[in-house]
């Protein structure tokens, strides 16, 4: 739909961010060269431009960065909890302030709309730091008895989809509660954490209490499995999860899984339509649909199907997918080639099994990893598409006629970790949330994050919470 | 576009007692306040510059109902409005015309002599404005009088009182008899006077009574209230406009009124437009701006645009 009024384009500056060319571990305080001298490349996933080149973390390094933040722990953990909170606050207000740039940096490096990363990512990962700040202390009325004591270097993992956000959910309820940290970003996306590391020296926070070690699966295997490890604390992939739930098995860590998901978002007949419509959209197509509780499976009752579908697909249509730094991009990149090859063969495979695929017209840049928003109808329970977390902009649909059958479908799945109920009936959003085997169930309204509420998931999407009151207890002896 | 589209007959058949209306009404979907404010807002993060700006700041003056509704309106005064309305920038003839100039029924021959062969539209608000609180012929005789005197739009307001009460028949039955009185010499907008109606399922129901009985326009207030235009209700006007389409074939206007003052918020709206209705409606036969102060802020960015300066309140005109 060619429209009279195009919007100009309105990018935002790259100037307010400066990437240096290359970038070390943070250890101890310091950035240091990987102990093997070993390097990799971060490319922005919309121009396939090479930001910068980072040092690769081995076991070397994960050992000097456990040993540091094991020398930290004693006097960190010693503070009084209002002398940890007024460091945290330091780093929430810095976050803050550097906000725009850091805005910037994550959709360089992520390939997500600076839209995402201003309005969304950036004021939660300021608000996580000042939520757990104010629990610092107040440990001991936090419901865990008197005087919880942290359990000492935690050991985390974080993944590319929301970089800094998760490092935030990681970092600063450790911090709060009194742990040390050794912290691995996702090797498409390490530069925020890079930066945080900077923003930590900026704070005064003292050296080891923060590490930051950007690297591979190898470094995250060996991170986990590193004796002098307490807890461990993971987002990621449901394969990984368990490979590190094996890990861990035995030894006397802690562990928090935060894994897959394919969320059902329910929509019933009584929904109010168009807001459901956006519901839909933010919920399978924020972020490109690289969001693990994504609502990647539609639920439509059958009486509406057709009347949401074709607003669905006219509200697609107005989707702007292109330069994520454009201010009014809504669609960015794919984050990594990788991940656009595994969306293909899983879209690929919606078609081979009948499902209807269906595209809004939309041009596709030429370089860059780009996915147009993709909606797949008829699909049923057995398909691939409807089972399997394709991690992208693909929204499959299906369709049910009572309350118990959308009950049934949306539970019918090996993860759990969101659902969405639409309807105008109060009484209706209560029961049916009370069945369904999710961590999250939002009801009209869909990837809303706030850090006081709890996040987690069942089945395969993992164990334990983060945020909340909930999120003190996996780093607390309790 | 639509597939389901329920026959014309099938939503005639909904007026056919109160009852019926009633249940038609409240049959519409359901409206989420807080995804529909949220929905408004997002669209008002469109960054909107340069060309884009440009065209739009056009757009939204050759949108602009010029309006005085004030006690105090006097000929001279309607004379330099209608003068305004045809040449809004007498520094600069490429500025366009405003839609219309928009006064009280009395003074639409003046109106009507001021904007004669330039295209401006003289609309009148009949109809007992703003409270809309007459006797129907009282109404009726004053949207004659306004049409008689030459008027090309006419903005009704409706009854609210009986609107709230659920007599929507009533209602129904007062926009067409108005409607009627308009003939086929003035177009009708329909004001609901969003504001009193309080709720936005009411605001959808009146958008659909009004499309119901025939309004070429559904209008959101008289700017005579606290409450008047806003992007969520706006937002909720566009889409019921959007989906009455949809069923019917039949395009309706819509005028957001009262409380839009800068350039950056019509641009919003326009945005709100061309994302939700759509293109076919970005121009003035089928999208409005009830404001008296909107204009001169839209010539002051023009003026801004073409010569790189702000010139201040003095560079244009005060009516």
């Amino acid at each position: 739909m060619a429209s009279v009024f195009e919007y100009a384009p309105a990018p935002e500056s790259r100037s307010v961010v400066d990437i240096a060319p290359s970038y070390g571990l943070f250890i101890d305080g310091e950035f240091a060269e990987a102990a093997d001298g070993k390097v990799f490349k971060t490319v922005s996933p919309s121009t396939e431009e090479v930001l910068s080149e980072v040092a690769q973390a081995g076991e070397a390094d994960v050992d000097r960065a456990v040993r540091a933040a094991r020398k930290a722990f004693e006097k960190w953990s010693a503070l009084p909890g209002s002398e940890r909170a007024k460091y945290l606050f330091r780093i929430a207000r810095i976050i803050q302030e550097r906000s725009r740039e850091l805005a910037v940096l994550e959709t360089l490096d992520n390939g997500k709309p600076i839209k995402e990363t201003r309005d969304a990512d950036l004021p939660l990962v300021a608000a996580h730091f000042f939520y757990y700040a104010g629990w610092a202390d107040k440990l001991d009325h936090a419901g865990f008895g008197t005087n919880p004591r942290p359990l000492g270097v935690a050991g985390q993992v974080i993944p590319w989809n929301f970089p800094l956000l998760m490092l935030a959910w990681k970092i600063a309820p450790a911090l709060a509660t009194g742990n040390t940290v050794v912290l691995k970003p996702a090797e498409t996306t390490p530069l925020s954490a890079l930066f945080f590391a900077d923003i930590c020296r900026q704070a005064g926070l003292p050296k080891g209490v923060v590490n930051i070690l950007p690297g591979y699966g190898d470094a995250g295997a060996a991170l986990v499995a590193h004796p002098d490890v307490n807890k461990v604390a993971f987002t990621g992939s449901t394969a990984v999860g368990k490979e590190i739930a094996r890990t861990v098995a035995g030894t006397r860590k802690k562990l928090t899984l935060e894994l897959g998901g394919k969320g059902a978002n329910i929509v019933f007949d009584d929904a109010p339509i168009d807001q459901a419509v956006e519901g839909i959209v933010t919920g399978i197509f924020f972020n490109q649909g690289q969001v693990c509780c994504a609502g990647s499976r539609l639920l439509v009752q059958e009486s509406i199907q057709e009347e949401l579908l074709e607003s669905l697909k006219r509200r697609l249509s107005t989707l702007r997918l292109g330069d994520p730094l454009d201010k009014n991009t809504d669609i960015g990149a794919i984050n990594s080639a990788e991940q656009l090859a595994r969306i293909t063969a899983l879209a690929e495979q919606g078609e081979a099994e009948g499902a209807e695929r269906w595209s809004p017209a939309c041009e596709l840049p030429t370089s860059g990893y780009w996915f147009a928003p993709t909606l797949f109808t008829n699909v049923t329970q057995a398909h691939t598409i409807a089972r399997d977390e394709i991690f992208g902009p693909v929204l499959s649909v299906l369709t049910f006629r009572t309350p118990d059958e959308a009950v049934a479908k949306a539970n019918n799945t090996q993860y759990g970790l969101s659902a969405g109920i639409w309807t105008e009936k109060g009484s209706r959003i209560l029961a049916v949330a009370n069945k369904l085997r999710a961590g999250v169930v939002w009801s009209n309204t869909f990837n809303k994050f706030d850090p006081t509420s709890p996040f987690g998931g069942y089945k395969e999407s993992g164990f334990g919470r983060e945020g909340g009151r909930h999120g003190l207890e996996a780093y607390l002896d309790v | 576009m639509p597939t389901t589209a329920p026959t014309a007959h099938a939503l005639s058949d909904v007026t056919a007692s109160d009852s019926t209306l009633r249940r038609f009404l409240h049959g519409l979907p359901g409206v989420d306040a807080v995804g529909l404010e949220a929905r408004a807002a997002s669209l008002g993060t469109r960054s909107i510059k340069t060309t884009a700006k440009a065209y739009a700041i056009d757009l939204a003056i050759s949108m602009v109902d010029l309006t005085t509704l004030e006690g105090a309106d006097t000929p001279g005064k309607v004379r330099a409005l209608g003068a305004k309305a045809v040449h809004p920038d007498p520094t600069d003839r490429t500025t366009p015309a405003t839609a219309a100039v928009c006064v009280y029924p009395d003074m639409v021959a003046v109106a009507k002599e001021a904007v004669a062969g330039s295209g401006v539209k003289v609309a009148s608000v009949a109809t007992a404005f703003p409270a809309g609180r007459a006797a129907l012929d009282v109404k009726l005789a004053d949207v004659r009088d306004a049409v008689a005197a030459g008027a090309d739009e006419i903005d009704m307001v409706i009854d609210r009182g009986a609107f709230l009460a659920g007599k929507y028949l009533k209602v129904y039955d007062e926009i067409v008899a108005v409607k009627q009185a308009c003939g086929d010499r003035a177009r009708l907008k329909v004001i609901f006077e969003t504001g009193e109606l309080s709720t936005y399922d009411n605001i959808r129901r009146a958008s659909w009574l009004g499309m119901l009985a025939g309004a070429d326009f559904i209008k959101t207030s008289t700017g005579k209230v606290a409450v008047n235009a806003t992007p969520a209700n706006t937002l909720l006007m566009l889409e019921a406009v959007r989906d009455f389409r949809a069923q019917t074939g039949v395009q309706v206007g819509v005028k957001p009124a009262g409380g839009i003052r800068t350039s950056k918020d019509a641009i919003k709206f326009l945005v709100l437009v061309n994302e939700t209705a759509g293109p076919d409606w970005l121009d003035n036969t089928w999208f409005r701006f009830g404001a008296s102060s909107l204009l001169n802020d839209l010539l002051m960015q023009r003026q801004k645009l073409a010569t790189g300066r702000y010139s201040g309140p003095d560079y244009v005109t005060v009516d």
